[in-house]
């Protein structure tokens, strides 16, 4: 043996809880000590509670270590010399924790074991099985992704494989795919830790796709926010280009394909395709009039395939393993899993990829343990800003599509925002409107003018200023809003706003309020 | 303005090069100078209204520079759930800045950022590009005591 290997992840939240300065610690504790080792920055395992979360292989497996900070390096670093021996701080193998033992991982499959930027690695960990599927039998991608039932998950959760079959049947010089890693709804993180943990799942899926419709050129369009997956991203698109899988000539086939990462500018709205697209263009980020779809005039007016991150991460394995098989999870039409993100005031935060079907109590009181306040929940915002509040009574919601749109709800791109008792939901309905007017492209009066409109509304309420009257005029605001924006920045904005008014009315009523406040 | 022109150079045969020669032009000088905007406009084919149009609409390009540090506190829905309203007015008051605002001496400028993506170790900030969590009264103080190097 060459030494002991040791993971310290390179994700965002790991670094940001202090990962670099323990890699550069338990570099040193080895130096001191003459000890050769190896060490891995992986992606993260997704129990960010633990993180930074230190690995070390042994011959019994990963044992790991968390959360671990500078003054334990040295005893976590003596354990895991002696094995993987006790520590306070130990975990245990990873695999065996509760957490990730209960979910089902496909799309998240290898984030936080292999090494991010190890084109070697991730083809150890049946990377490019995908590909190769795809490539013995091209004309066939498309229905076999849309048999999967994968509907796109940023949001929309538009049938991924109907979008490919307008693209492919598309007739153009240039085609293009185009990823939104735009990212940008409060409690989501699911792409960022693809991108940072398992990126060459996301350039395999957007070969397949690019194959798929006879497109030979893809962007990745990654928010500025996020430096760290913009980094891994560029040195893994490197990695396949060297090795053969990106370039003129695909894994040695006849189909070309390139990527190029593009860097966002801090605008919320450009995570919406068109104005995506138009930014890619160079252009400020105004939300286009549909029709004409992006699937027939999209970039440079080219036919676009545009999905999220985690719908073309998950091709692979739908192509890996069939249709039948990815299929077979999930409930109603909501098929396949999803990586749920567990966000805001909880105890076990982080990413649980699972089956659609569990309920929203079980993801906040079971598995995510409850508010790390120790205070009761009050209310958990789901699918980012753009999505409705759910008090407790709504627990019982199943994590699917049409029971979440059912309950005016929407599951977004996934993220759950867990809020205790402290909360003031009037607050919560202004922050919506506010966040609306400063991000609004300003394309459409609804969506602008609406939204400061609201603003003011809200704080009349919250007043207590004529509350019977401007609570209409807030419902009337959210109604024209609803129907009349060119895209659902304004049209959604209504969401979070009245399932607040709805849920928690007491909050919007300002006597006791008052008395509270002193 | 020569740095300007070769960030230009580079980015020839670029599709789309726009944004990317902004994010350059403001990684060289810190903000995006007026006059850069003419010879990019220039470059491009396109007119000064156009591509200050572009620098304006979004948040990430300042037009003046910066204070010597910039500190980005998420303000977004997942950070209020974990205080971060009260750490915000915390920053304010030891600032003496609201945000948007930069401190007098031009040591430092307050910026909101709507989600960093560490969401489940919020509350989050970013100090010059280098991002932290969850923060605390104790950490905040010690970051804007970074600021006074
Ligand atoms: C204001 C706004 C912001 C959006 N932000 C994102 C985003 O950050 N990432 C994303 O994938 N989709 C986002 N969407 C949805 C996209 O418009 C689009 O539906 C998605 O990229 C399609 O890909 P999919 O079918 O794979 O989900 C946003 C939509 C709106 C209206
Ligand atoms: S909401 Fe603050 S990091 Fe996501």
């Amino acid at each position: 043996m060459s030494g002991i290997r040791i993971y310290v992840p390179g994700d965002a939240v790991a670094v940001a809880c202090g990962a670099d300065e323990l890699a550069r610690a338990i570099a040193s504790a080895a130096s001191i000590r003459k000890r050769d080792i190896e060490i891995v920055r992986n992606g993260s395992r997704g129990m960010h509670w633990l993180e930074p979360m230190l690995e070390v292989a042994t011959d019994k497996g990963r044992i790991a270590y968390g959360p671990v900070e500078l003054g334990d390096v040295d005893s976590v670093f003596e354990a895991m010399l002696a094995g993987g021996g006790e520590h306070k701080l130990r975990v245990g193998p990873p695999e065996d924790h509760p957490f990730l033992k209960k979910q089902t991982r496909l799309t998240f499959a290898r984030c936080g074991i292999v090494d991010p930027r190890s084109l070697d690695d991730y083809k150890a960990y049946d990377g490019y099985k995908g590909l190769a599927k795809a490539l013995a039998n091209p004309a066939a991608i498309v229905d076999e992704v849309a048999q999967s039932g994968l509907r796109g998950r940023g949001g929309a959760g538009f049938p991924t494989g109907i979008k490919w079959k307008t693209v492919a049947e598309a007739q153009a010089d240039r085609k293009y795919i185009v990823c939104n890693a735009d990212e940008g709804d409060s409690g989501t993180f699911a792409d960022r830790m693809i991108m940072e943990g398992d990126p060459f799942v996301l350039i395999e899926g957007m070969t397949i796709a690019g194959i798929a419709v006879g497109a030979t050129k893809g962007f990745v369009y990654i928010r500025s926010e996020y430096p760290h997956a913009i980094a891994v991203m560029n040195d893994a698109i490197l990695a396949a280009r060297r090795g053969g899988m990106l370039g003129n000539s695909v894994a040695g086939s006849t189909f070309a394909f390139d990527l190029e990462v593009r860097e966002g500018a801090g605008a919320y709205v450009c995570g919406e395709e068109t104005a995506l697209l138009e930014s890619l263009e160079g252009k400020r980020g105004l939300v286009r009039a549909k029709p004409p779809l992006p699937a027939h005039k999209g970039l440079f007016g080219r036919p676009t395939v545009i999905n999220n991150v985690l719908s073309l991460a998950t091709v692979p394995i739908v192509m890996d393993k069939g249709a039948a098989f990815y299929k077979n999870f999930g409930m109603g039409r909501s098929r396949g899993t999803m990586p749920i993100q567990l966000a805001g005031n909880l105890q076990y935060g982080g990413l649980f990829e699972t089956a659609f079907g569990i309920t929203l109590r079980e993801l906040v009181d079971d598995i995510g343990g409850g508010c790390f306040t120790g205070r009761p929940v009050k209310a958990v915002q789901v699918g980012g800003p753009l999505g409705a509040y759910f008090p407790r009574a709504l627990f019982d919601t199943p994590f699917d599509y049409e029971a979440f749109a059912a309950r005016d709800g929407l599951i977004g791109h996934g993220g759950i925002v867990v809020f205790d008792d402290s909360v003031d939901m009037a607050k919560q309905a202004r922050f919506a409107m506010e966040f609306c007017a400063v991000e609004s492209c300003g394309k459409c009066t609804p969506c602008r003018i609406g939204s400061t409109r609201g603003v003011e509304t809200v704080e009349r309420i919250m007043r207590g200023e004529e509350r019977e009257k401007n609570i209409a005029v807030l419902t009337d605001l959210c109604n024209t809003m609803k129907f009349g924006s060119l895209c659902a920045l304004g049209g959604f904005t209504p969401y979070p706003v009245m399932s607040a008014l709805r849920h928690f009315p007491d909050d919007f009523n300002t006597a006791p309020r008052l008395q509270a406040a002193e | 303005m020569e740095r300007a022109a070769q960030i230009l150079a580079e980015h020839r045969g670029t599709e789309g090069p726009l944004l990317p020669i902004l994010h350059a032009i403001q990684e060289t000088f810190g903000y995006v100078p007026e006059n850069a905007v003419a010879i990019i406009a220039e470059a491009l084919n396109l007119s000064r209204a156009e591509v200050h149009g572009v620098v304006t609409f979004y948040h990430d390009f300042r037009q003046e520079p910066a204070g010597r540090h910039v500190l980005k506190l998420c303000r977004a829905e997942a950070c209020q759930a974990a205080g971060g309203d009260a750490l915000a007015a915390r920053a304010e008051e030891r600032l003496g800045v609201r945000f948007g605002g930069t401190t007098k001496d031009g040591r430092v400028r307050l910026e909101p950022v709507y989600c960093l993506g560490l969401c489940s170790v919020s509350p989050s900030a970013m100090i010059d590009g280098r991002i932290v969590a969850r923060i605390d009264d104790k950490k905040l103080d010690a970051l804007l005591a970074e600021t006074d190097r």
